[in-house]
């Protein structure tokens, strides 16, 4: 098995054997829970209609959950002294990063499917097609991604995992609100930060069952870059 | 086998450790001598590839480190000041891990596991969580990680820190063990500890070199006298005596001791101590204890490490 799989393995045996994972697993279960019960289900609307809205208010949970999945990441290996395991070890930084981040996605990935009971429950009840459910997921998974992504840089750059986190949750509001900036700015850079809006600007089709290729590159893209920024990182900290 | 050459690293304008240079032959146990804050951590992050230096040089038989970090590094076993551990892993899974990511072929790994466990008496703790280690076990599955992948060169950063007295005599014993197998390089502040261990010192003092050597070189060029303690009972005029009258015996004064029992301290090289045990016996003493005194260590160590000494 080669180092990346065998940290990524690591990593998501480490959700799953300590409290951190659970917790964050049951509370973004529950807040799906109550957001699908009290918003996606109100008021009498047409099966594809509250999937839409399912998958919206799903995508803010998996935002946050990203965050605090992605904290402990790296900053808590510097925390605990075992940075040094990883850096003594003939393995790239990139693997290292990789192998972290795979092992988190799978979580993450864990834990978004497991709130496909709900969409089952659209499913039972009335009628949705089984492509608007793939490409929902397919967005949350895209989306929890990149945010896993940025979080993963977050946590390269905080001392502890409580700074990684609030680093890691100001640069996803910041792409997240890019919007606003495209609304109060001038061509080209309106369109510019338009484009780069991390939910307002690549989400809305997925959640409507629409899958574009250009919102595919762009969180992957996001993804990319985070994790490339993040090896960056690791990089410089030998010098220090 | 290992080649430091003029090594340095500066946080800021702050040197940590200026202009390192020496040597360690394969299968040399060297230890890593100086006080807190001298740069031993520092040079051991850097030959463990864990940190870069601002300059200099580091061979592993001629291979330079920064050009072939990958092939140095499966070479070489590090042991940080704390060890690098995943408490919610098990003794076992957790040296699997460590093994695989330093290139232990995957049909190899479990062997080596085992092989390492009974190596470092952790063969009973490998179903065990590390959280639910105590200290002492905790420092050995360190030491274990380093050895799993069977490096040519060991790197141990105070391996003994923090362990009770029986625990310090166990790892001493352990490192001890590797002898021949592994070049090794302890770091430790505590001269005694050190020299039981190692065949050769390098002592630190604010990121330079002063000095290298055995203990007795580095005796012998601080112009320190020897210092041999023995407690006995029985004539102890007699025994003065056939003291002084061995060859390298510079000096001999009588301490109080217990009532019945006198303290001699001998002004001799260690070599001489078999003849110091003989003589005493044959001038009809009775040994309680014979050994280098604890003054001297301390004195050496001073000397070697402290902020105003020289060597």
């Amino acid at each position: 098995m080669s180092a990346v799989l065998l940290i990524a393995r690591r990593e998501l045996r480490g959700y799953l054997r300590t409290m951190t994972g659970w917790i964050i697993a049951s509370s973004v279960l529950l807040v799906d829970g109550l957001l699908f019960n009290a918003f996606a289900l109100e008021g009498s609307r047409r099966s594809t209609e509250v999937l839409t809205r399912f998958f919206y208010f799903a995508s803010g949970p998996a935002m946050v959950a990203a965050i605090f999945v992605a904290m402990r990441l790296l900053a808590e290996e510097r925390q605990l002294g075992t940075l040094a395991l990883l850096y003594a070890s003939p393995v790239r930084d990139r693997d290292i990063v990789l192998g972290k981040f795979l092992g988190a996605l799978a979580f993450l990935s864990g834990l978004t499917l497991a709130t496909l009971y709900m969409p089952l429950l659209i499913l039972v009840h009335g009628h949705i097609s089984v492509g608007h459910l793939v490409a929902g997921y397919l967005g949350l998974l895209l989306l929890g991604s990149a945010s896993l992504a940025i979080g993963t840089l977050g946590s390269s750059l905080g001392r502890t995992q409580v700074v990684a986190a609030i680093i890691g949750a100001a640069m996803l509001v910041s792409l997240l609100l890019a919007w606003l900036l495209a609304a109060v700015t001038e061509p080209p850079f309106s369109g510019l930060f338009a484009s780069i809006a991390l939910h307002n600007a690549h989400f809305p089709p997925f959640q409507s069952g629409q899958v574009h290729l250009r919102d595919i590159a762009y969180y992957l893209l996001v993804t990319w870059v985070a994790l490339f920024a993040t090896t960056r990182v690791l990089e410089a900290r030998r010098w220090r | 086998m290992i080649q430091v050459e003029q090594l340095s690293k500066y946080y800021g304008a702050r040197a940590a450790i200026r202009n390192l240079s020496f040597r360690i032959d394969a299968g040399e146990v060297v230890g890593f001598l100086g006080l807190n804050g001298a740069g031993k951590t520092t040079t051991l992050r850097i030959l463990g590839c864990v940190l870069l230096p601002t300059s200099g040089t580091v061979r592993l038989d001629g291979q330079d480190l920064m050009a072939a970090p990958r092939q140095i590094k499966a070479r070489i076993g590090f042991l940080p000041e704390t060890p690098p551990l995943y408490e919610e892993m098990t003794v076992g899974e957790y040296l699997a891990f460590v093994a695989g990511i330093r290139g232990v072929a995957p049909e190899g790994i479990r062997s080596r596991v085992v092989e390492t466990e009974e190596r470092t008496g952790l063969a009973a703790l490998d179903a065990e969580r590390i959280s639910t280690l105590s200290h002492g076990f905790r420092q050995r599955v360190g030491v274990a990680q380093a050895l799993v992948h069977d490096p040519d060169v060991l790197l141990l950063d105070e391996p003994a820190s923090g362990l009770d007295p029986v625990q310090n005599v166990e790892m001493r014993s352990l490192v001890r063990s590797l002898r021949g197998d592994h070049t090794v390089l302890v770091s430790s502040h505590i001269l005694p500890e050190i020299a039981q261990t190692c065949d050769r010192l390098l002592v630190v003092r604010d990121g330079e070199l002063v000095a290298q050597g055995t203990e007795a070189e580095l005796e012998e060029r601080l112009g320190l006298g020897g210092g041999v303690e023995i407690e006995l009972s029985g004539p102890v005029d007699a025994v003065v005596a056939a003291l002084r009258s061995i060859p390298g015996v510079r000096g001999v004064s009588v301490q109080p001791a217990a009532p019945g029992r006198s303290v001699l301290r001998v002004d001799a090289p260690d070599a001489l101590r078999p003849a110091m045990a003989r003589s005493a016996l044959q001038a009809g003493a009775e040994l309680y204890r014979l050994d280098v005194s604890a003054d001297r260590l301390e004195s050496l160590f001073l000397k070697l490490a402290g902020r105003s000494g020289t060597a």
